[in-house]
């Protein structure tokens, strides 16, 4: 065959593979959508669930899966960004480095259920705090926040090395050279980064069934003291999220529009994680243009 | 004989075990230029970047001999180097202003070291952009984005950027290599001017450029200076086959 024909082949099924990706996409997407949104209502987004009655809806679950998304923000944004510049900026290149640089990658990537079983064992029993949102954050953590280190150590080392010289050069010191300079110009980077995280996190079910619990008491919305035991703001009360919901609903729900909610649910928690990716790149490309030239 | 700014002493660099500068003894005089000339790779712009501590940045660069200003050896052990880069500053190849406002680029150094006063600030910023002939261009865009500057004109940011946190010496690497020839002439006039109160010392790979603007020159040939005089001796009147060599452009 000409070598032509064969390039013509090759670019024709190249084409093919990504046109065949991008169908199964869209159809996963839009079957879900379609299923899912003609069940949402502000009824269905507010309401508590219904065990056997008709009409439950996700309100506690949608609050507990962005509570539960805020609560490890706090914890894993200072720690990993901190673990972050350390890696990228203090630590000496040796063995040492790169082995924690191991850690941290073989950490991303664990299996989420194990991490869940990690977090019942550690975190539910032998510190007790229960089935918990508290517990669950930290079980998120276990693989947030590698990823957030690894987020930062990118968007560092991705900062040009004559930004850090010429601050460094003027006889300012490291830490106000990597707070004043670089780190204005890795935000962009770490900002979409973080928010991608997010969106990871949002959707995350296994690692959360064994920590923050498959149940949801009943919460008070007009009680916002954090202490208070029906408080939707008290970290230590148990707290299933919307993709817990999801599986749960699914397995073992016995209310008769039990697939209409999964549904719903499932259409709900897809487009909240595809605002989260279009918002990052969004905020991303607008920060970026806010730091470099044209304002 | 002049005051003498910064006096290097049998300066030596390695990267590892390569020795990339050998035994250099200079003395820079201050309110004066030295140029640093010399083919690619003969180490002056290493024997430059020791001189304000820069290379302690660079890992396996190991900077032996002394650097000795105003009575102190600053290349001492335990010696505050991000005091002494204050004293020192630098203009690099590149023009690097910060992602910033031109205004912030000049600031920034000035507040760092403890000028809080707007109005000083405003001050500092003024004088600094008028004495790198920048002022006229800039005065309105102040708060614009310094990155949105022509190259040349970056560059010259860069110089009022240095002299704004009042060094006593300025070390350029090459600073008008990436520009064109206007720029380059006006970074050419700025030099001869900051000479007046600055202690400066340029590298170039440019001849005409150490001819125009330096008064003593110093050739660099494999890590080694092989010649150190006036300007004016060094261009017509070398000691060294060497030097004349070079300058006449018979290698290099």
């Amino acid at each position: 065959m000409k070598a032509k024909t064969v390039d013509k082949i090759a670019t024709g099924v190249f084409i093919g593979i990504a046109a065949f990706i991008v169908l199964l996409l869209a159809s996963l997407l839009g079957y879900i959508l379609v299923r899912g949104v003609s069940h949402i209502s502000w009824q269905f987004l507010t309401s508590p669930p219904q065990t056997i009655r008709e009409g439950g809806g996700i309100g506690p679950q949608l609050f507990n899966s962005v509570f539960l998304l805020v609560l490890t923000m706090i914890i894993t944004i200072p720690i990993g960004i901190g673990a972050g510049i350390y890696m990228s900026e203090y630590a000496k290149p040796n063995k040492m480095t790169g082995f924690i640089r191991l850690v941290v990658e073989v950490l991303s990537s664990f299996p989420s259920i194990i991490v869940g079983l990690f977090g019942l064992l550690v975190f539910v029993n032998f510190f007790d705090f229960g089935f918990s949102l508290f517990s669950g954050a930290l079980a998120l953590t276990v693989f947030n926040l590698p990823l957030m280190v690894r987020i930062t150590e990118q968007g560092l080392k991705g900062v040009p090395l004559s930004q850090k010289e010429a601050s460094l050069a003027l006889g300012i010191s490291k830490w106000t050279t990597i707070r004043s300079v670089m780190l204005p110009v890795a935000l962009p980077v770490i900002l979409t980064g973080t928010i991608l995280a997010a969106g990871r996190i949002f959707g995350e079910a296994a690692a959360l069934m064994f920590t923050a619990g498959m149940s949801s008491p009943r919460l008070d919305f007009t009680n916002w003291n954090p202490l208070d035991a029906v408080s939707p703001l008290n970290p230590f009360r148990p707290a299933e999220t919307l993709a817990v919901h999801i599986w749960k609903v699914n397995s073992e729900g016995i209310a008769p529009d039990t697939p209409e909610i999964a549904a719903g649910a499932s259409a709900v928690l897809v487009i909240l994680v595809l605002v989260f990716n279009l918002g990052a790149r969004m905020l991303g490309r607008y920060v970026h243009r806010k730091f470099t030239a044209t304002k | 004989m002049a005051e003498i700014a910064l006096s290097a002493k049998n300066l030596s660099v390695h990267y590892g075990a390569h020795g990339a500068v050998r035994n250099v003894s200079l003395d820079f005089a201050a309110k004066s230029v030295t140029a640093l000339i010399g083919p690619s790779g003969c180490g002056k712009s290493t024997f430059l970047r020791s001189l304000n501590r820069m290379n302690d940045l660079i890992p396996n660069c190991k900077v032996t001999g002394e650097i000795w200003m105003k009575d102190r050896d600053i290349n001492a052990p335990g010696t505050d180097v991000v005091a002494i880069r204050q004293k020192i500053g630098m203009v690099f190849q590149r023009p690097n202003p910060f992602h910033k406002s031109i205004y912030e680029n000049i600031a920034y150094g000035p507040r760092y070291h403890g000028v809080k006063n707007k109005k000083k600030l405003d001050e500092i910023v003024e004088e600094s952009l008028t004495r790198a002939a920048l002022w006229d261009e800039t005065k309105d865009r102040l708060h614009k984005s310094a990155l949105a500057l022509s190259g040349g004109q970056q560059q010259r940011l860069c110089i009022a950027r240095s002299i704004a946190v009042k060094p006593d010496m300025i070390l350029m690497d090459e600073p008008a290599s990436a520009l064109d020839p206007v720029s380059t002439a006006k970074i050419e006039e700025l030099i001869s001017e900051l000479k007046r109160e600055f202690c400066i010392v340029i590298v170039t790979h440019n001849m005409y450029q150490a001819a125009r603007v330096s008064e003593k020159t110093a050739f660099f040939l494999t890590g080694q200076v092989v010649e150190y005089d006036s300007t004016d001796k060094m261009f017509t009147d070398p000691e060294r086959a060497e030097t004349s060599d070079y300058i006449s452009g018979r290698f290099g």
